[in-house]
């Protein structure tokens, strides 16, 4: 059993009103948001479940607008991110989805854009008091949680991918908490996320990106 | 090691090392939280600020909720009990102000502790702060208090659940009114054994309190529940302090607790399709918010 902290149960401090439909809304964009190089030019959040019924009371979308602009659970600019959004010049859309029901309940897909049209689409799912599981990434079933820092590298699917990586972290001297690899098919692109015990130093993704077989390496964390 | 599995254990480490409940469960967060007893002191001063602020702010400038169905409560009491009118006694009259208000700050999008959920915040900050003006405590004593308030929210959380969608509205406003009386009580000179005996009365006399909020909003009756929370935390605090004792035991009372909330049905675990949210008058007032 994980620990529990004293801080978890008087905690966390958010922003109102609900840790499922608010605090863990904002810690999913804002994992999302740490997923793509900014800055943002357009993003859309497609809601399901009760996040779909309910989100304007919980303000579900303001979170999730804070999140995907930088902002922490206890961040009071959470109440004004449409406004601040606007003067940022980033497009937003909430789209409900009513339909999926094999989803859940408190779950969101989010499509980003930024200034180099780039994309990046992002599952994630608010487990309640403020834990949430980021479930699909670009379509790729994964899963992680934000509770630790991650390295998030996306690869062609071949022999010696996943021992450059974790050379780069043992020369380092990172401690492995998790890894997994996701992929869609064999030898196709592949997902392979790490999450370490202490906090990731962001010059290991410039040596993981020089493997021929990496196409991109994110370093994620809360 | 200084940790626990359940209140006999924590008790336990009260006898032996003749510790209160709040020294056992800082010591704790120290060795396995791996942080030092000035941080954690430091993050809790800070939650106690939120607290204060969130429990402060709606009596001075109400505001409306983000579903519209509750705002100004906390004003009316306050206006109320000022100018002598109160029937509780001034600890109960604040503490429920407090606590209503907490509720109003979450459900305006303001910054709040969820202590142990957002939809239970109002209550520890309500009675504790409640009690610190009416006795006029340091700060210090408040901040140590909140870590015994958390070792019993931890005992639910690990032996039980805090959620309302899984052991309805008595796992998050009961526990944290458990939590709220086993913390004053430390507060007002008890025993480790009458902080828990408080904290098992509650959940025996909260046990089976339904989830059902109108819209699926944490609004209405969550408010309310607050200031009931709190009454009841306060009841429970006397008793102990009276040296009544409990038949039944704090871990007992927890795993009671979570054995009825499994038995609620579905409607009634935050699902807002039965209870006060299945009314004719709720129905029709979340026709007219959203």
């Amino acid at each position: 059993m994980s620990f529990i902290s004293v801080f978890n149960v008087l905690g966390p401090n958010m922003i109102g009103p609900s840790s499922s439909h608010t605090a863990g809304a904002a810690v999913i964009a804002y994992l999302a948001q740490k997923m793509i190089t900014g800055p943002l030019k357009r993003v859309e959040f497609t809601l399901y479940g009760s996040f779909a019924k309910t989100y304007r009371g919980h303000g579900t979308d303001r979170a999730l607008l804070g999140g995907i602009m930088g902002f922490h659970t206890d961040d009071i600019r959470i109440r004004d991110s449409f406004a601040i959004a606007k003067e940022e010049g980033i497009e937003f859309r909430f789209v409900e989805n009513h339909v999926e029901d094999e989803v859940h309940p408190n779950t969101v897909d989010i499509r980003m854009e930024n200034t180099g049209n780039q994309t990046m689409a992002i599952r994630g799912e608010s487990l309640g008091g403020g834990k949430v599981r980021i479930s699909r990434i670009n379509g790729v079933e994964v899963d992680f949680s934000g509770e630790y820092s991650a390295v998030i590298v996306i690869h062609r699917d071949k022999p010696g991918v996943v021992a450059h990586i974790t050379r780069c972290l043992s020369e380092r001297g990172i401690n492995i908490a998790f890894m997994r690899l996701f992929r869609e098919n064999k030898g196709h692109t592949a997902y392979s996320i790490v999450e370490s015990d202490g906090t990731l130093p962001e010059d290991v993704a410039a040596s993981i990106r020089e493997n021929a077989n990496v196409h991109d390496v994110m370093v994620v964390g809360l | 090691m200084m940790d626990f599995k359940n209140a006999v254990e924590l008790l336990a480490l009260c006898r032996g090392g003749n510790l209160s409940i709040s020294q056992v469960m800082r010591r704790r967060e120290i060795e396995l939280g791996e942080i030092s007893g000035i941080e954690a002191d430091e993050k809790m001063r800070r939650a106690l600020e939120i607290m204060k602020n969130s429990a402060q702010k709606p009596i001075e400038n109400p505001t409306r909720s983000m579903g519209g169905l509750i705002g100004g409560e906390a004003q009316k009491l306050a206006a109320h009990w000022q100018n002598g009118r109160g029937v509780c006694g001034p600890v109960l009259s604040k503490a429920m102000t407090y606590a209503m208000a907490v509720l109003e700050t979450n459900a305006s999008m303001g910054l709040i502790v969820a202590a142990p959920t957002a939809g239970s915040a109002g209550i520890v900050p309500g009675l504790l702060l409640a009690l610190m003006e009416e006795y006029d405590l340091p700060e210090n004593r408040v901040i140590d208090a909140l870590y015994n308030a958390g070792a019993v929210g931890y005992l639910a959380m690990r032996n039980a659940t805090v959620a309302g969608a899984v052991g309805g509205c008595q796992a998050e406003v009961g526990v944290a009114s458990a939590m709220a009386a086993s913390a004053a009580v430390e507060l007002l000179g008890g025993t480790p054994e009458e902080c828990l005996g408080a904290a098992g009365t509650v959940l025996m006399n909260m046990l089976g309190l339904v989830c059902d909020p109108v819209g699926g909003l944490v609004e209405y009756p969550c408010q309310n529940r607050n200031a009931a929370g709190v009454a009841n935390a306060l009841i429970a605090v006397e008793m102990a302090l009276a040296g009544i004792r409990q038949l039944i035991p704090l871990d007992e009372m927890m795993a009671a607790m979570y054995a009825v909330g499994k038995k609620i049905p579905a409607e009634l675990r935050e699902t807002a399709l039965g209870g006060c949210a299945a009314t004719p008058s709720a129905c029709a007032a979340c026709k007219a918010c959203s």
